[in-house]
């Protein structure tokens, strides 16, 4: 049974992202019958070429994915350099799930509403000492260069990467290398990047990948505050596949592919990039240089986060503010008057849409991390570990499966969900809560794996050892020594797991067929509607429920080990 | 996510209406349209998936209020699907049909007009004719009122039930503007004394690209090609006058023209937040209402320009996969209802204009629509008279392809 868990994960996954890729390569080569399209033929890709401002879209997409992932794990990597011990430190480590489970559109709607001419910032500028009396008519949201879409992204990225950090830390022994470096006279700060980071990359790379992948192809942040004139590519792809011209769904399909292919360049463009970092970097390490720069990181390490940190946070309650204001002009800092009426009209629908996100998010991180369990028991019982961080398959064909998991992390949703609405149609699969869960389950399993698979790997096997040794079965073993401490960072893999679940907005409607309502695709229908007092109402509503899983998996532990401190576990 | 172009719900028209033929039925679900009886029986205990914009919560409460008399009326389960967009359920019966599901489909209704109704009419994906058996539909009376059975310009044959009315309505804040444009001319002057205040959707969203139609019919002298399909007439002479005026419009205007808002709520949130002065809806309660909900203040005017402004109608249609054809046909009538459209109608409830002829109306059921509106936010009650019909639906097209080659990645 264990055996064939792995390859259950791959059917699970590949099999309908190659078959959601397939239909939508036939689209684009002209294939599409229902719409006329029987023959095949490049005239899509000659439509799409055609798009005025499509290389300003490739070029926009491509960016924002190396931009937003070389930003925020900048900021990462020398938080932990700089920060490591001190308040700071702490409160950020508090503050990381909290930030996680923040919808991605609701933080990129509050930034939006924190940085807008109109916005917060200006508010409290004016009138005075600004002098505006009305909004000043700048282009900040929406800029044609992408500044504020990747700005929402990285305050989104950088609790992710750091997350993943951190669980990865603890394999490294951070304290003792610092500790190693300094008695040669190295300052701290210098003395993390020099001997820490280089052993911490190859195990977060994996996460890394996916923040470009998803950077490069994001649709919900990059409508809210991404360039328009033209937009990146997967949010132009969208408009086509949505056209009332039915036609353009050809195109649609063709810019599908190029999603694939611009992403898959920006992924290739990051292993260069690591590529050249090594061998500079090298020089500097080696160099011996155990002062300079120090101070300009430490205090670099510091304020970036704290400035992600808050910019998200205020941005949040930004939106917290806007659910109960009643008349709030310009330039008023505060509404003029508060109301609880946006709640008590959203109240009344809230319990359906919530119980529905509850129940697909639960089910489907259950699935998920029934599976990753089964996977990684199965790889230790056999003795088959991939080294750490590496992709699997440079270390040979076993192994190389469980790399195919992170499938759904790199191939752009846009570019097969679409295709795959139709693979389920033919094989008469109707829109069922199930058929939602198999869709959530596609990218909630790698996250759990992805969240879970360094602790599990890193495990002690003399635990194991011991209780085998005592008489316990593998099993015994398995469910009474490694699960019972292994319980806190299982429960934080389930929490980004159903964090995951309840953002999925695409999945959820096409494979719903728009019947299964969770709090996410309600939010983005009322969005539409451009209501900020209603996107506060919906956003808060929707960053909530992951908190909760992220408050379960810090204080089940808790209580469970109240008397056996060290099985607490930090997340 | 989001966002971006809602529904593209309305169309109207009172030129070249035709009067949709009134044909035997064809219908594909058990009990023909023309048997209404059968219809009401066989409609019972069916669920109605009604697929329809989910973007403002007034209209969702008044579907929520349509499940309630529904169940209670014919117990029929109504299930609102709300979108982000019109074309997200067109997609789904495109998906449906390139996978050979043609009798069960997950759309039973969908909220529609203009492009989504011309694309879905011309791929086959529609059930019909069926909107001339609604026994309600006789009170819209076509023959008087064209615009219900035409929309941009088509003729709906049967193929949509009409639901309700939308017409281009300006606002501006009273307070603060004393007399605003009344012309797509006067826009322009007064968009160069006020730069920066004024803008418009970006295309291809449904409100940015009517108002390119309607500034094309007010510069271009070409009304009657506009009404028939654009390659039947040379598209560049014609709307060359609209390139030029845009030209010179948009340095004036929000952002200097390098970005537009994302829709027209999206406007109603700019000039919430006093970055826009004047913006433009496609309802015309719209205003009102968010001068109730606090968004505007109370100083909002609304007016329309006196040259007429575009309207047109928006429908209901029924998938032809449709497992519930009965009970889609049984709630489409219902919203033609006196009762349900003076609801509709009621400003504290929606305020979407009846397609309902009031005029013809017996008395006891035309005293439903005689509201007491005195609200100053609202357009003067002849206002709407003023109607500009659709083009024809290839215009819109081409029209957003013209404008986002000349102005998109510049």
């Amino acid at each position: 049974m264990l055996r064939l868990t792995p390859w259950l994960i791959i059917a699970l996954l590949v099999g309908p992202i190659l078959a959601g890729l397939a239909m939508a390569a036939l689209p684009a080569f002209g294939y599409l019958p229902a719409l006329g399209g029987d023959a095949f033929s490049l005239e899509p890709w000659r439509a799409l070429l055609a798009q005025p401002g499509l290389a300003r879209s490739v070029a926009i997409s491509f960016t924002s994915g190396l931009a937003t992932t070389a930003v925020s794990l900048t900021v990462v990597l020398l938080f932990l350099a700089a920060a490591s011990g001190s308040r700071l430190d702490r409160w950020i480590r508090r503050m990381v799930s909290p930030l996680l489970s923040i919808p991605h559109a609701a933080a990129a709607f509050g930034l939006a509403f924190l940085i807008a001419p109109s916005g917060l910032v200006a508010r409290a500028l004016s009138p005075a000492p600004s002098g505006w009396e009305r909004p000043p008519d700048l282009l900040i949201v929406n800029d044609p260069w992408g500044l504020s879409l990747m700005a929402g992204l990285i305050i989104k990225e950088i609790p992710f990467l750091l997350l993943m950090s951190l669980a990865a830390l603890h394999q490294l022994d951070a304290e003792r290398r610092v500790a190693m470096a300094r008695s040669l006279g190295y300052r701290p700060t210098i003395a993390w990047l020099k001997v820490v980071m280089p052993s911490l990359y190859p195990l977060i790379r994996l996460p890394v990948f996916a923040v470009i992948a998803y950077a490069s192809s994001v649709v919900d942040v990059a409508m809210i505050l991404g360039p328009t004139l033209p937009p990146t590519l997967a949010v132009s792809i969208l408009t086509w596949f949505n056209a009332p011209d039915l036609s353009q769904r050809f195109m649609a399909s063709a810019g599908a592919l190029l999603q694939l292919g611009v992403t898959l360049a920006a992924l290739a463009s990051w292993w260069g990039l690591e590529c050249l970092v090594r061998r500079l970097g090298r020089g500097w390490v080696a160099g011996g240089q155990r002062q300079r720069g120090e101070r300009m990181l430490r205090l670099a390490g510091k304020a970036l986060i704290l400035l992600a940190a808050l910019t998200a946070l205020v941005g949040i309650a930004g939106l917290a503010l806007n659910s109960l204001a009643g008349v709030w002009r310009f330039p008023d800092g505060l509404p003029q008057t508060v109301t609880l009426q946006h709640w008590q009209r959203a109240l009344p629908s809230l319990g359906g849409p919530v119980a529905a996100t509850l129940l697909i998010a639960t089910v489907a991180t259950l699935l998920a991390a029934g599976l990753v369990l089964a996977a990684l028991e199965h790889e230790q019982r056999s003795g088959r570990q991939p080294a750490q961080g590496q992709l699997g398959f440079l270390e040979g064909r076993r192994s190389a499966a469980l790399t195919l998991l992170y499938l759904p992390l790199i191939v752009p949703q846009i570019a097969f969900l679409f295709g795959l609405v139709v693979v389920m149609e033919a094989l008469g699969t109707r829109p069922t809560r199930w058929l939602v869960i198999f869709g959530h389950l596609l990218f909630v399993l790698p996250y759990v794996f992805l969240s879970l698979s360094e602790a599990y790997r890193r495990f002690d096997p003399r635990w194991s050892r011991v209780a085998l040794t005592l008489g316990a079965t593998p099993d015994g073993a398995f469910w009474r020594v490694r699960l019972p401490m292994l319980l806190a960072p299982l429960l934080t893999a389930m929490a980004v797991g159903l964090a995951v679940s309840i953002g999925q907005y695409l999945p959820t409607l096409l494979l719903g067929a728009g019947r299964i309502t969770t709090v996410t695709t309600e939010a983005v229908a009322l969005a539409s509607g451009g209501s900020r007092r209603l996107i506060g109402v919906w956003a808060l509503v929707q960053a909530s429920l992951p908190l909760l899983g992220f408050i379960i998996a810090v204080g089940l532990p808790r209580l469970l080990w109240t008397n056996r401190r060290g099985m607490r576990g930090t997340p | 996510m989001v966002i971006s172009l809602p529904r593209s719900r309305h169309s109207l028209t009172t030129s070249l209406a035709m009067i949709a033929l009134l044909g035997s039925a064809t219908s594909l679900a058990g009990a023909p349209p023309g048997d209404w009886q059968a219809v009401v029986e066989e409609a019972r205990g069916q669920s109605v998936y009604w697929h329809a914009w989910g973007g403002d919560s007034r209209t969702n409460r008044y579907l929520e209020w349509v499940a309630e008399r529904m169940q209670a009326e014919h117990d029929v389960d109504v299930i609102h699907v709300k979108l982000g967009d019109t074309a997200e359920a067109v997609s789904r019966v495109l998906a449906e049909k390139q996978a050979g599901n043609d009798d069960d489909g997950s759309v039973d209704l969908v909220w529609i007009n203009g492009e989504n109704f011309a694309a879905m009419r011309a791929n086959d994906l529609l059930f019909g004719p069926f909107a001339e058996q609604l026994p309600h539909f006789a009170l819209t009376h076509p023959e008087h009122n064209p615009e219900v059975v035409t929309d941009f310009t088509l003729p709906t044959d049967g193929f949509e039930s009409p639901w309700g009315k939308a017409q281009i309505t300006f606002y501006y804040d009273g307070a603060e503007i004393d007399t605003p444009p009344m012309s797509i001319v006067e826009l322009k002057a007064w968009a160069e004394a006020n730069p920066g205040r004024f803008s418009y959707p970006r295309i291809p969203d449904f409100a940015g690209s009517t108002f390119l139609k309607q500034a094309l019919i007010e510069l271009s002298d070409a009304d009657e090609a506009l009404y028939a399909p654009v390659e039947e007439s040379d598209f560049d002479a014609i709307s060359a006058p609209l390139w030029d005026y845009l030209d010179a419009l948009h340095p004036h205007l929000w952002r200097s023209g390098r970005q537009f808002p994302a829709s027209g709520p999206d406007m109603l949130r700019l000039v919430g937040d006093a970055e826009l002065s004047l913006a433009f809806t496609f309802n015309p309660a719209e205003p009102a209402a968010a001068v109730t909900d606090a968004e505007l203040p109370p100083s909002t005017r609304s007016y329309v320009f006196e040259g007429g402004t575009l309207g047109n109608v928006h429908f209901v249609a029924i998938p032809y996969n449709s497992p519930h054809k009965a009970a889609a046909m049984l709630l489409a009538d219902f919203l033609l209802t006196p009762e349900a459209q003076a609801r509709k109608q009621d400003l504290a409830v929606w305020g979407d204009p009846t397609v309902l002829d009031v005029t013809r109306l017996d008395d006891e059921q035309a005293a439903r629509f005689e509201g007491v509106e005195d609200n100053p936010t609202l357009l003067a009650p002849d206002a709407l008279e003023r109607t500009l019909p659709e083009p024809h639906p290839s215009w819109m097209e081409a029209l957003q392809d013209a404008w986002q080659a000349r102005y998109v990645g510049r």
